[in-house]
């Protein structure tokens, strides 16, 4: 289905738009303030509404790209503003404008200092993530990419805790490195191919010794992202000193840019290439998934725990893509999602309590259940969502994932498998050791359970979460046809090969 | 090609006589009204520069030759001709506040501004190495002294004699490198030159070839390339910052297109021979660049190192010596002019108590004293760093995509690991502005031109990707004439 108006153009720079209506706010510091929070949580429930025209209009028997707008931008090199979504990538606009109000109503007080320029920031951080992955124009795709790092650069900097400054510039400098390889890449392709044009690279062969150089400028750059071992020490640091939303947007969003990069670019455009490193990403994984659990297992710090967590969790989606099976691949974008949902709502709870107390180390907890029973329970849904319990979202990922694993490497699936034990005993232990026990804590005699504003943040998360665990088929629809062409172009595209090496010999 | 000059010859040269004519006017005028004129005189200056321009863009489109085929003017002439001469009029109008306020306002500043853009344009259309080497002279002469125009400064004395030293030398080495290429192939001429060394083996002996290293040495040091950069520093740190300013972006501009036109034009067959050169030139100085800056504490000193880079990656396009590479190199000058300019701009501006203040560590908390200027300097942080969708990220992007297309995987490789290495210098200044706690706010803005440039500056720097066809179409047909040519 098509609309004769720019939705994806809308949806992408609506909270720009927002940003700019910020700006011109003038007056009492007091008043600034109010007004930039309301017109940022009007600009991104705007936006998201916006977004679910995505969801509606979609159409799931094609994998062809949708909403498709194109307009000549840099003609002499024949880039072109080019949007459009596939069966994969609309889950993550949707995800973006999402988490977004969210975000903006968790840091409603959070954030004291400097409101304004705050949400500006993360609106424009908004546009910048959605349209990254609307982007079918290479070029475009790098220019939103990279362009991320500036507001998040400053949300860290700025709002971030103790080690701010450090953790900025780590997180900055560490995914700068490892873009500026993939613009060189993607320079190189396209002298190899004539076009940045991401549908026409998708049908593209490229030579196979060539494809090999490329995928590791790519892979530099995504598994800086994902984070893959051992690439992964500026995501605890980041992770840390984040704000809380910047945290939640953090491992919601920013972290499946690299996957999702690597289900884009790598696995379609270079597939030789892919089959070739599928050994070296199946050890990185395995080794993510097993030694940050075991790092998690030894936290003290509550964020820096859940941080550990997400790159074990992003080791199983980086497993599935390149499974390169129907299973996998749909495992590993239902685990984004469920990601995305269930890490920035963890996040989102060691926000609550730290808002109250403001630490987040575990020793100075115990005991929360007998004041906070809400969150308690809320706390509990995600934790088991997180441990992947059948009926919530994290299981159907898992367990996709698992099943494509086994079809391709058996031993793969049996080491990730034991990443799952490991995952259970510490959020368990981390659970059993915040909430339950006894409440022997001065301060915590005083804490207060969820307020309203809380329980409105929290409440659409459970919903999602629950409904995915639950019910994950019309999910899992949207998404079949743009899976299945890949793998399908996969094996095309892997059979044509061996002539194509000897022809290139 | 005729020994008479006729009036149809003077027809090309026609913007020169113009800048020239208005140069010396302006020199009578204040002579006669004394140094009390120096504002006005700075805006007739700017007038100057524009009518020139004017000048220059009525004039037919179709190269052209001049004095015996001496001069040239083409497209790539005109699109940094355009570049110098924004770049000189905006100098000069950053000047006239900071000359009034430090007490050294003189006519003679505009004026010799004027006669350093007169020796960029002849710089620019140079076709001979003659000319290359009179329109040079020129320049390097108004530039001496401006660079010591706070006379009773140490420092600025200081950075007016290193410069005269080192350049005198640089050109003495351009000089000798010229004898030796004349001596060896028996003309001067551009075209001359360029048809020796075509044919089926072009084998330009060895004498021609020494003599090429020196010319480029020469040039180089010109650029301020690694490693003939030595004096850059010492020279931003000392010269009042109006005439950094200057520095940074007009004599730097001109230099490069004459070295590109140089290389490519006669000696264009011998790419083999300088490409190695130019691919070390633009390594060291986007290594040295990039390192020497992150301990740097003054700010001019950091620019000093950071332009040492840019020219570094504007090379990168030499490299390739392709069209595309100097195609990059036009669209990279063009936004390197606005960033520097901008970013002098911020410098300008940082005034406590009425002093001026250059440290980086003065800064700090400008995101809250002053707002708009810490996001105009974050702009152009960002973009020297070539994050997108900043403008600097475009020309990197250009040079770069130049050097990927010839193959030459190694440099683009270093040049992009380098400016990942850049970024953290350009990081810092961010966060001393908005992670650092506010010391005492600066003065507010010193005059109203400078904080108008400095927006437009910044708005040109943010939106650039929204447009950015003309100034790569320009920068793109400026370098095909190049090639076509030859």
């Amino acid at each position: 289905m098509s609309y004769s108006w720019p939705v994806l153009s809308l949806v992408t720079f609506l909270p720009t738009i927002g940003a700019l209506a910020i700006l011109l706010i003038r007056g009492d510091a007091q008043i600034v303030a109010r007004n930039a929070r309301a017109t940022a949580l009007w600009t991104a429930i705007a936006t998201f509404i916006v977004s679910i025209f995505l969801w509606t209009g979609f159409d799931a028997s094609t994998a062809d790209f949708q909403f498709v707008e194109k307009v000549a931008w840099i003609p002499s090199l024949g880039i072109n503003y080019h949007l459009g979504v596939d069966g994969i990538s609309v889950f993550f606009v949707l995800l973006s404008t999402f988490l977004t109000p969210l975000c903006i109503l968790a840091s409603w007080e959070a954030i004291e200092h400097r409101v304004k320029e705050y949400m500006i920031a993360f609106l424009i951080l908004e546009t910048l993530m959605i349209g990254m992955f609307c982007a079918l124009d290479f070029v475009l795709f790098y220019i939103f990419f990279e362009a991320v790092l500036i507001p998040m650069f400053l949300i860290i900097g700025i709002w971030g805790g103790g080690r701010r400054v450090y953790a900025a510039f780590k997180f900055f400098l560490y995914t700068l490195t490892g873009s500026v390889l993939m613009l060189i890449a993607i320079l190189a392709i396209y002298f190899e191919t004539e076009t940045t044009d991401i549908p026409a690279l998708l049908d593209a062969m490229i030579d196979p010794r060539m494809q090999l150089w490329l995928w590791l400028a790519f892979f530099a750059s995504f598994a800086v992202k994902v984070p893959m071992w051992p690439v992964h020490t500026w995501l605890p640091d980041a992770h840390v000193e984040a704000p809380t939303a910047g945290s939640v947007i953090l491992a919601g969003v920013l972290l499946k840019m690299g996957a999702y990069g690597f289900l884009r670019f790598s696995v379609p455009m270079l597939p030789y290439a892919t089959e070739y490193f599928t050994p070296l990403i199946y050890t990185l994984s395995v080794i993510a998934i097993i030694y940050t659990s075991l790092v998690a297992l030894a936290q003290e710090d509550m964020k820096k725990l859940i941080a550990y967590s997400s790159v074990a969790h992003m080791g199983f989606v980086t497993i599935g893509i390149f499974t390169l099976t129907y299973q996998g691949v749909q495992g590993a974008v239902v685990q984004m999602i469920s990601h995305g949902f269930v890490s920035g709502a963890l996040f989102l709870c060691v926000g609550v309590i730290y808002d109250r107390i403001h630490t987040r180390e575990i020793t100075r907890y115990g005991g929360l259940v007998e004041r906070m029973p809400k969150y308690a329970l809320v706390f509990m849904v995600f934790m088991l969502a997180s441990v992947g319990l059948p009926g919530t979202s994290g299981f159907v990922g898992e367990f996709l994932i698992l099943v494509g694993a086994f079809e391709a490497n058996t031993w793969v699936a049996a080491l990730a498998t034991i990443g799952i034990i490991l995952g259970a005993a510490y959020m368990l232990y981390l659970y059993r050791r915040v909430v339950f026990g006894k409440l022997e804590k001065e301060d915590l005699k005083s804490i207060l359970d969820l307020k309203p504003r809380e329980i409105a943040i929290f409440a659409p998360l459970v919903v999602v979460t629950i409904w995915m665990g639950v019910w994950p088929a019309p999910f899992l629809e949207i998404m079949d046809a743009s899976i299945a062409n890949l793998i399908e172009q996969h094996k095309v595209a892997m059979s044509a090969f061996p002539t194509a090496i000897l022809a290139g010999n | 090609m005729s020994d008479t000059v006729t009036m149809a010859d003077l027809y090309p040269v026609l913007p020169e006589v113009c800048l020239a004519l208005m140069a010396m006017a302006l020199l009578m005028f204040g002579v006669f009204r004394g140094d009390k004129s120096t504002s006005s005189c700075s805006w007739l200056a700017v007038l100057a520069l524009l009518l020139t321009g004017v000048v220059m863009a009525l004039l037919p489109e179709e190269a052209d030759l001049a004095f015996g085929g001496q001069f040239v003017v083409d497209q790539f002439a005109r699109f940094m001709k355009w570049l110098v001469l924004i770049g000189s009029a905006l100098a000069v109008i950053m000047s006239i506040n900071y000359n009034a306020r430090e007490g050294i306002e003189r006519f003679e500043f505009p004026v010799l501004i004027l006669f350093a853009s007169l020796g960029m344009l002849l710089m620019v259309s140079a076709n001979d190495l003659i000319s290359l080497y009179v329109g040079l002279e020129l320049q390097s002469l108004s530039l001496y002294v401006i660079a010591a125009f706070r006379r009773d400064s140490a420092k600025s004395s200081e950075a007016g004699l290193k410069y005269f030293v080192l350049g005198a030398l640089s050109s003495g080495m351009l000089l000798y490198g010229a004898s030796m290429i004349y001596g060896f192939s028996g003309t001067t001429r551009f075209d001359a030159l360029s048809n020796l060394f075509t044919g089926p083996s072009p084998d330009p002996g060895v004498g021609v070839v020494v003599g090429l290293v020196f010319l480029l040495a020469g040039l180089a040091f010109k650029v301020s390339a690694v490693p003939f950069h030595m004096w850059t520093p010492d020279v931003y740190e000392g010269a009042p910052t109006p005439v950094t300013a200057f520095f940074a972006v007009a004599p730097k501009i001109a230099a490069i297109a004459l070295l590109v036109r140089t290389m490519i034009g006669p000696f264009g067959e011998l790419f083999d021979q300088w490409q190695q050169i130019i691919i070390f030139i633009s390594i060291a100085s986007m290594v040295i660049g990039a390192l020497a800056a992150i301990w740097q504490k003054n700010l001019k000193r950091l620019l000093a190192y950071s332009s040492i880079g840019h020219v570094g990656y504007a090379l990168v396009g030499l490299a390739a010596g392709s069209e595309e590479g100097i195609r990059g190199i036009g669209v990279y000058m063009a936004i390197y002019l606005a960033m520097n300019i901008g970013t002098f701009c911020c410098v300008l501006s940082m005034r406590r108590q009425g002093v001026l203040v250059e440290g980086i560590e003065d800064l700090a908390g400008l995101a809250r004293n002053h707002p708009m200027m810490a996001a105009a300097m974050a702009i152009f942080m960002f973009s020297m760093a070539g994050i997108p969708p900043l403008a600097g990220f475009f020309g990197k992007l250009y040079v770069f995509m130049a050097a990927v297309n010839e193959g030459l995987y190694i440099l683009a490789i270093v040049g992009v690991l380098t400016s990942v290495v850049g970024a953290f210098y350009y990081l810092r200044i961010i966060k001393v502005m908005y992670f650092d706690d506010p010391e005492d706010a600066f003065d507010r803005l010193p005059a109203r031109e400078i904080g108008l440039i400095m927006m437009v500056m910044g708005a040109f720097t943010l939106f650039f990707f929204i447009y950015p066809s003309p100034i790569i179409d320009g920068a793109g047909q400026a370098a095909s004439v190049l090639f076509s040519a030859g």
